[in-house]
Parts: structure tokens; sequence; C-alpha cells
């Protein structure tokens, strides 16, 4: 059971947001923008870049609700979602996407864990600024989010149909739910 | 020196937040909400939650301008200085030890969070948005703390900065200022 008062049978954050939209807003728009607005980072490799933040935070509703829009957005390449949860060093990801997941694993331990090694070693696979940028802070927002979600106990549904049918309406996007 | 080009004139989150304002802009909006907005927690309260999660994840700037924010809104420099030393020995109320101490696990993990702890706050008085708000900010501040290290931006080490960044947060709040910063390329970099 949540810690508060939340709409019984809500799942995750949805409930959250429903119980404090002036919060929801925001952290709805965030998420819009961090990982649909524009990007030289694809739709695809955001959502795996939170899911895999997610699974290092331990966070299962996160995890598994990101980890299913990735899989949407990859579409016939969906088997690369769960070989990075597996082991992402030992998946077929191209080396530029292991080189800023590496750094997106540094900050979910601490900012101060990104060497300047791991930057340079990023840039000379060919990653620019801006997915340097793009990488820490959607690393850095699924460290707020994963908090937020198991720090309140929110309802973690355990059946994968429900995520599955999550990850859908995610790759369209995020807009606040309404009551 | 950072890891990406932000302005010189900007130190620490507010040249990221100039770098790419189009997620700064929910950010700061939600920032405002949660620090400044309409609350049964004081404005100072919500400041000292922000600087013991910034404090327990070692993030100079944050934590530094934090406590200068949440000194100018208490108006003496003790308070911050005891919660970052141990927040059950610190002159805050019984409510505002248990809502600290659950900021505190939130920082470590949100999984850290403990049905005891929750129960101590509501025993002393904590409502439901009070625990909302302080575990989402201590949540936030795990995300500025990491961006600002991160992306390793500029630490200003003089005091005079961190005194007239703590006054502009609390005059201005977290709004992006209407005049944009390019004031602060003429001038020190304090108001």
């Amino acid at each position: 059971m949540a810690h508060i008062q939340v709409l019984e049978g809500v799942p995750g954050i949805r409930s959250l947001v429903l119980f404090r939209p002036e919060t929801g807003k925001p952290l709805y728009d965030l998420a819009q923008v961090l990982l649909r607005g524009e990007s030289p980072l694809s739709e695809a490799e955001r959502e795996l870049i939170a899911a895999y933040v997610s699974h290092r935070n331990e966070c299962m509703f996160c995890m598994s609700s990101h980890a299913a829009a990735a899989r949407c957005l990859y579409g016939d390449q969906k088997n690369t979602v769960d070989e990075v949860l597996a082991d992402m060093q030992q998946s077929h990801i191209n080396d530029k996407l292991k080189a800023l997941l590496h750094i997106a694993g540094k900050v979910q331990i601490l900012g101060s864990e990104v060497t300047p090694e791991d930057i340079v070693t990023a840039r000379n696979l060919g990653a620019t600024d801006r997915e340097i940028h793009d990488t820490v802070l959607i690393a850095a927002t699924f460290c707020m989010f994963n908090r937020y979600v198991d720090g309140l106990a929110s309802l973690t549904p355990t059946e994968p149909e429900v995520y599955a049918e999550m990850g859908e309406r995610m790759a369209k996007g995020y807009s606040l739910p309404q009551p | 020196m950072p890891y990406i080009p932000l302005e010189d004139h900007l130190p620490g989150i507010t040249g990221l937040l100039e770098y790419s304002k189009e997620t700064a802009a929910p950010i700061r909006e939600l920032t405002q909400v949660l620090l400044r907005g309409p609350s049964t927690l004081t404005e100072g309260e919500r400041e000292l939650i922000a600087t013991v999660v910034s404090h327990r994840n070692q993030c100079k700037f944050c934590v530094t301008a934090h406590t200068a924010a949440a000194d100018v809104l208490l108006g003496e420099h003790e308070t911050s200085a005891k919660v970052k030393e141990d927040i059950s020995t610190a002159p805050v109320s019984d409510k505002m030890k248990a809502l600290l101490t659950i900021a505190a696990q939130v920082q470590q993990s949100g999984k850290a969070v403990t049905t005891e702890s929750i129960q101590k706050a509501k025993d002393v008085g904590a409502t439901d948005i009070e625990i909302h708000d302080t575990v989402l900010i201590a949540a936030l501040f795990c995300l500025y703390n990491r961006y600002v290290d991160g992306l390793a931006t500029v630490t200003p080490s003089q005091p005079e900065f961190y005194q007239g960044l703590g006054q502009r947060l609390k005059d201005h709040g977290y709004n992006r200022l209407p005049q944009g910063y390019d004031h602060l390329k003429k001038n020190n970099p304090v108001h």
C-alpha cells in the first residue's frame, strides 16, 4: 500500500500525479520534452537510457514501463532492450551508445562518478555535446522519478501485460493523466 | 572545466538551465511549485530539505547555494549547519526531524524509505501532502545534484557568490529571470 492516500488501483507515478497535479504537470512536461522533444538521440535510445537507469535503481515500475516503451519504439529490434538490461557491455548496441549508457550508469551512482575519461571515450566514438548533455539529464531525471515512485511506495503491477499496454501508450508521448 | 560548453558567467546549475532552455522550463516550474508554492511547510523548511539532500549527495554547488537560501529565509546560520551534522539533534520541530529523516532515506534510494519513518512523521503531525512534497523535493535534488556534478559545472569558491545567489533565490525564487542573465557578464557573478 502506498505511504500516502492515493487513488486505489492506479499504478506508479500516475497515482502520484493525480494526488498532486500541481507538481504532476511539470513532471509530465519534463518527461515529454526530454524523451520526445528534439534530441540527436532517438526516442528508442532515450527510453533505453531511462530503463537502464531505472533497472540500476531497482525501480520495478519505471524499469518495466520504460523497457516496454523502448521495445515498442525499437520495433523489430526490440530484443536490444532485454540484451542491454541483461548485460549492457555484451549487447549488440553500437559503441557510442555503450559509452553513453556507461555515463548514465555513473550518473546513477553519483554525479561526481563521471570522469573526464568517460567523456573523452564517448566523444572519440562520435558523441556530441548535446548527446552527452541529454544522457546525463535523462539519467539524473530517472534518479528522481525512481525515488518518487518507490519512496512513496506507489502500486507496482506485476503482470507483464499491464506494462506492454503501458509501453504502447507511452511510446506515443507523455501527457498528464486526467482524473 | 565543464564537460560541455557552458557560459563562463553562469556557474553551477544556471549555465545548464540556459544551455537547454526547453528542459529547464519544466524543471524550474517544478522547483518553484515545490519550494515556493503554497505549502504548510515554510520556504525555509523546504530549503533545509534541499540542503540536507545536496549535502548527502556531496554536491558542493547545490549544498552551498541552498544553505545560503535557507539562511536568508530563516535569518540565521545555525539551523542549516546543524541539520547537515545531525538531524536528530538539530534545532527543528519533531515534524521536521521526521521529514528530514525521510528525505535522507530518499537520497539513498526510494526503497530505503521505511513504513516506520512514514508512521513516525504521521504520528508527529505530518500530512500526506507534506510527506509527498518532502519525498519529491528530495528526489528532485537527486536530479539537480547529478546534473550539476555529472557535467562538471564550475563551483565558485567565493562565499559572496553564494550569499548573492541565496538572496536571489529568496527574492526571485526559481523562475527564469525575465531579463535573462546577460547582466551578470559585466559584474561580479553575484546578482
